[in-house]
């Protein structure tokens, strides 16, 4: 009785529609991801992002729930809430004082589909389907799920120690980073990278995209306060804040070095903004969030322009983004953090508690070492059970083709999609005024 | 008669066409082209990859000509394909031996002419005066 008494209408309201905008940003990340590859790949590309939606919707309700967040010890949950048995839709005090546990579920349920969905982008273009589709499931059951429970499951080890992790840089971010790392080198490089140029095939997809990630990331920074209130709104302002100047960042870099401002980078840039603020978006002041979009762009950008240079095909850059940047972010939490913010989270090194820093980095070495190792176990095992890369015939077909039986553009001709025809098409501009038209109906054969 | 075989600019086509039209030679064939003349290289980049595009995207549109018409179309080109700049492109000009039309059988000559020329040869002269431009 007195659980349902507390429960908020307006908390309630806000934790759903955040909910719905972090399911929104796994669409927006299949389009920022299906942009950059080339046409043959497209479908393949945002498919790794949308079946996560089904698989990882399902797994979630089945059992990741369970071993993320109900009641056990401090490095795994208990299997008491299967099939979201015993989830009510009363408040939890644990983790939800003010909603229904129901809608914790589906909110944090979110976060559980679009982490693997972010791995995707080191490996796409040449990993087959039903293999990711294990790896996915395995991943999210093996990895993401007690990595939830040490950071924020209750009696989680790193929960304890103090780490501060107020959306998921290290859960989210760093272990998607490190894990694509892992699997860009354990899958090998494309067999066209750096042989033949390849470069994104449509722009204007990765801006839809990078804008739809924006926009949902509010939910996912913003939502995480779990309550409709100030904090909410200081996370919100700290998300956009970092977003903004990373994007200036990225946009200043660019010019610096070709003497253009890209929007692939535009786009690039403002991601790198969001990671690198979300563990730290409930911490710490707006004036420091600017300094950590900077910063978290600053790494990120320089990290790209090396990693280029290798032979490691990390194909959309995902450990530069996510990884990198999400270290930064943590690293960062733990300079910036202040109590002044957030009197329930803690005070950073600039706040005289250089301790933090220290927590912060065991969190992120924790993160780096389990996801690392975890990854390449769960790709040795669905590499000798049901296969992991796909073959030559396959990869030059286009993954398309050869995963799913359909194509991006069936029967039209890129060039023309692609907008470079135009001055071919044959139509001219008919004015109104024109003597006679353009072309006469043509007099019956002499 | 003659082939000829000229490659210009995407962004000249509408002059070009224009021209031929006025100049009477009315059946041309378009196609989008890529090649390697004398430009500079363009540079694309997308976040660490720098990409040189070595070709450069064109038009070749190929017309076969009576004699009488040959001078009057490598003129015609020339006058609205030139911008001065390296990478107007080029005309070229070989014999052929034979022209049959499908739909008749007309040969050579006869086969050249299409039946509208005049009207669409006219209407181009009538525009250009319109809008102006030569």
């Amino acid at each position: 009785m007195t659980q349902a008494a507390a429960l908020s209408s307006g908390d309630t309201a806000w934790v759903l529609t955040s909910s719905a905008l972090v399911l929104l940003m796994t669409v927006g990340l299949a389009f920022f991801y299906g942009g950059l590859v080339r046409p043959k790949n497209a479908l393949n590309t945002m498919m790794m992002s949308v079946v996560a939606l089904g698989v990882i919707g399902v797994q979630w309700m089945l059992i990741g729930y369970s071993i993320a967040f109900a009641p056990g010890n401090s490095w795994l949950g208990s299997l008491a809430w299967f099939g979201l048995n015993n989830v009510g839709v009363d408040p939890n005090p644990t983790y939800s004082a003010t909603i229904p546990l129901q809608a914790h579920a589906m909110f944090q349920g979110m976060f559980a589909i679009i982490t693997p969905a972010l791995i995707s982008g080191a490996i796409v273009e040449r990993m087959r389907f039903r293999g990711y589709v294990v790896f996915l499931v395995l991943w999210a059951t093996l990895i993401y799920d007690p990595l939830a429970h040490w950071v924020w499951g209750s009696g989680g080890w790193l929960l304890k120690r103090g780490a501060l992790d107020f959306a998921g840089g290290t859960v989210v971010h760093i272990s998607a980073g490190v894990s694509a790392l892992v699997a860009a080198w354990f899958l090998g490089p494309r067999k066209d990278y750096r042989r033949v140029p390849i470069a994104p095939h449509n722009v204007p997809l990765v801006l839809l995209g990078a804008g739809l990630l924006w926009f949902g990331w509010f939910g996912f920074n913003a939502g995480s306060a779990l309550a409709a209130n100030g904090l909410a709104a200081l996370a919100f302002v700290n998300t956009n804040t970092a977003a903004a100047a990373a994007l200036v960042t990225w946009a200043g870099l660019d010019l610096a070095r070709t003497g253009k401002v890209t929007a692939v980078g535009a786009a690039t840039g403002l991601v790198v903004g969001l990671v690198a603020i979300t563990p730290a978006a409930g911490y710490v002041t707006p004036m420091s969030s600017l300094f950590i979009g900077i910063l978290g762009a600053g790494v990120s950008y320089t990290a790209i322009q090396i990693r280029s240079r290798t032979k490691l095909d990390d194909a959309l850059d995902v450990f530069s983004c996510h990884g990198l940047a999400g270290t930064a972010g943590a690293l960062l939490t733990g300079v910036f953090a202040t109590k002044l913010m957030n009197p329930a989270g803690g005070d950073g090194l600039l706040a005289g508690n250089p301790g933090q820093l220290g927590v912060q980095l065991l969190a992120v070495l924790a993160t780096v070492a389990f996801a690392g190792l975890g990854t390449l176990g769960i790709l040795k095992l669905v590499e000798v059970t049901i296969g992991a890369r796909a073959n030559v015939p396959e990869e030059s077909a286009g993954l398309d083709l050869s995963q799913h039986g359909e194509e991006a553009y069936f029967g039209s001709d890129l060039g023309s999609f692609a907008g470079t025809g135009g001055s071919l098409g044959g139509s001219v501009v008919v004015q109104s005024f024109a003597a006679e038209p353009a072309v006469a109906p043509a007099p019956s054969p002499v | 008669m003659k082939l000829i075989t000229t490659i210009v600019r995407p962004e000249r086509l509408p002059e070009v066409k224009a021209a031929l039209f006025r100049a009477g030679i009315t059946g041309i064939t378009l196609s989008r082209v890529s090649g390697h003349g004398g430009e500079h290289e363009r540079f694309e980049q997308y976040r660490g990859t720098a990409l040189v595009m070595e070709f450069h995207e064109k038009v070749k549109i190929e017309m076969v000509c009576s004699e009488p018409f040959v001078e009057a179309c490598v003129q015609a080109i020339l006058s609205s394909a030139r911008t001065g700049e390296v990478g107007d492109g080029k005309i070229f000009v070989q014999p052929i031996e034979r022209v049959i039309r499908i739909r008749t059988g007309e040969a050579d000559n006869a086969a050249l002419t299409a039946i509208n020329a005049d009207q669409v040869q006219r209407a181009a002269i009538n525009a250009a005066g319109i809008g102006g431009a030569a």
